[in-house]
């Protein structure tokens, strides 16, 4: 189970690329669907590979996307 | 059509004003990381966001005292400095960020930016440099690197720039930083730390600016900006600040190169004052209004 999810606000996206170039974890591609003003957001490709790190809210300029941890169930799983 | 998926977990929101996003920043522009780092600073340092005022001035990167959810200033050009030491003086007990950018703060106010930190104004002054005005469509500004082109210097600017760093070490600023948008943990650190330091603070961020600097410059996108901040950039905390100036396509010298501590205009001001007047002397705490 992934550790982490990743949000994102795909309105606010002006595919800068930030999130997807620095992931540690290679997460994000920008996906060929188009927003409303005509940017191509991000999505997730590997979700099980998130960490929930949040780096990729760090770097959005946008304030579109964001990492978060996921609470782990009992017992240490992965 | 794609959804809006969920925005309620994002650290930044509490202190944006939903409202007025999208911004109006470009694709790439730096500014928005900045605050980002800002934002989880603030949460680091569980600051009390009733004693905070951030004020900016004029330019691209003075749109975000509109952007915050803070009590922010958006002041005349160049002035952010003025109007920020007053409301420190007036309200000691206030936190004042100053978060403006380098035309505002270096060229058009760069007097005042220069007498605050020589009367150690307790300000913590976060200056995010995209290297050119930018609002104003990209002209030569004091911190442009040598034989960069412009719209002013279409055949490369001539003139040395501004090392910001050193000129507020050598006016008496006590806590010097600087870093790029690519450094966006070690920038949330510092402003942190900053807000531990009492006296005048001076952050530089070095920022992408795709539109205009990158752009006439041949530098690529934003994206591509940032790969070269995170390839050219060194991290050197404490080097001497006159080493770290800035070239054009050069390295980066980035980390915290000053945090010493001296005197602050208040308290040099309260010195002064027991000194000569003793007890006739009040301090403003203590003072009553009586204006009715």
């Amino acid at each position: 189970m992934a550790k982490g999810r990743v949000s994102i606000v795909v309105e606010r996206c002006k595919a800068c690329g930030f999130c997807v170039e620095f992931c540690p974890t290679h997460v994000l591609a920008l996906s060929s669907a188009f927003n409303s003003k005509g940017y191509h957001p991000p999505h997730v490709v590997h979700p099980e590979k998130c960490s929930g790190c949040d780096l990729c809210g760090m770097y959005c300029p946008d304030f579109a996307i964001n990492g978060t941890k996921v609470p782990q169930s009992g017992g240490g799983a992965k | 059509m794609l959804n809006i998926l969920d925005d309620t977990a994002n650290p930044v929101e509490p202190f944006l004003r939903g409202d007025r996003m999208p911004h109006i920043w470009c694709p790439g522009c730096g500014i928005g990381t900045t605050v980002n780092s800002f934002a989880r600073a603030l949460i680091d340092s569980k600051i009390d966001l009733e004693s905070l005022a951030l004020v900016s001035g004029i330019g691209c990167t003075g749109r975000v005292a509109g952007y915050v959810k803070l009590d922010s200033f958006h002041t005349t050009h160049g002035r952010a400095i003025p109007f920020a030491t007053g409301l420190k003086l007036a309200n000691p007990k206030l936190n004042v960020v100053v978060y403006s950018g380098d035309g505002d703060l270096s060229a058009i106010g760069g007097n005042h930016l220069i007498h605050a930190a020589r009367r150690n104004i307790d300000l913590k002054v976060i200056c995010v440099n995209n290297l050119i005005y930018a609002m104003t469509g990209g002209q030569t500004a004091p911190t442009t690197p040598s034989h960069a082109t412009t719209s002013t210097n279409p055949y490369g600017t001539f003139e040395p720039a501004f090392n910001l760093p050193h000129l507020v070490e050598a006016a008496g600023a006590v806590y010097v930083a600087r870093w790029t948008t690519f450094h966006v943990r070690q920038l949330a650190r510092s402003i942190s730390e900053a807000f531990q330091k009492k006296g005048f603070s001076f952050i530089e961020v070095i920022s992408p600016c795709p539109t205009l600097y990158q752009r006439r410059n041949k530098m690529g996108d934003g994206l591509d900006t940032m790969k070269y901040y995170k390839e050219r950039s060194k991290i050197k905390n404490g080097a001497p600040t006159s080493e770290v100036g800035l070239t054009l396509n050069g390295e980066i010298v980035v980390g915290k190169f000053v945090d010493r501590d001296r005197p602050d205009y208040q308290t040099m001001m309260r010195a002064q004052y027991v000194e000569i007047l003793g007890e006739r002397y009040i301090e403003e705490s203590e003072m009553e209004c009586v204006c009715g």
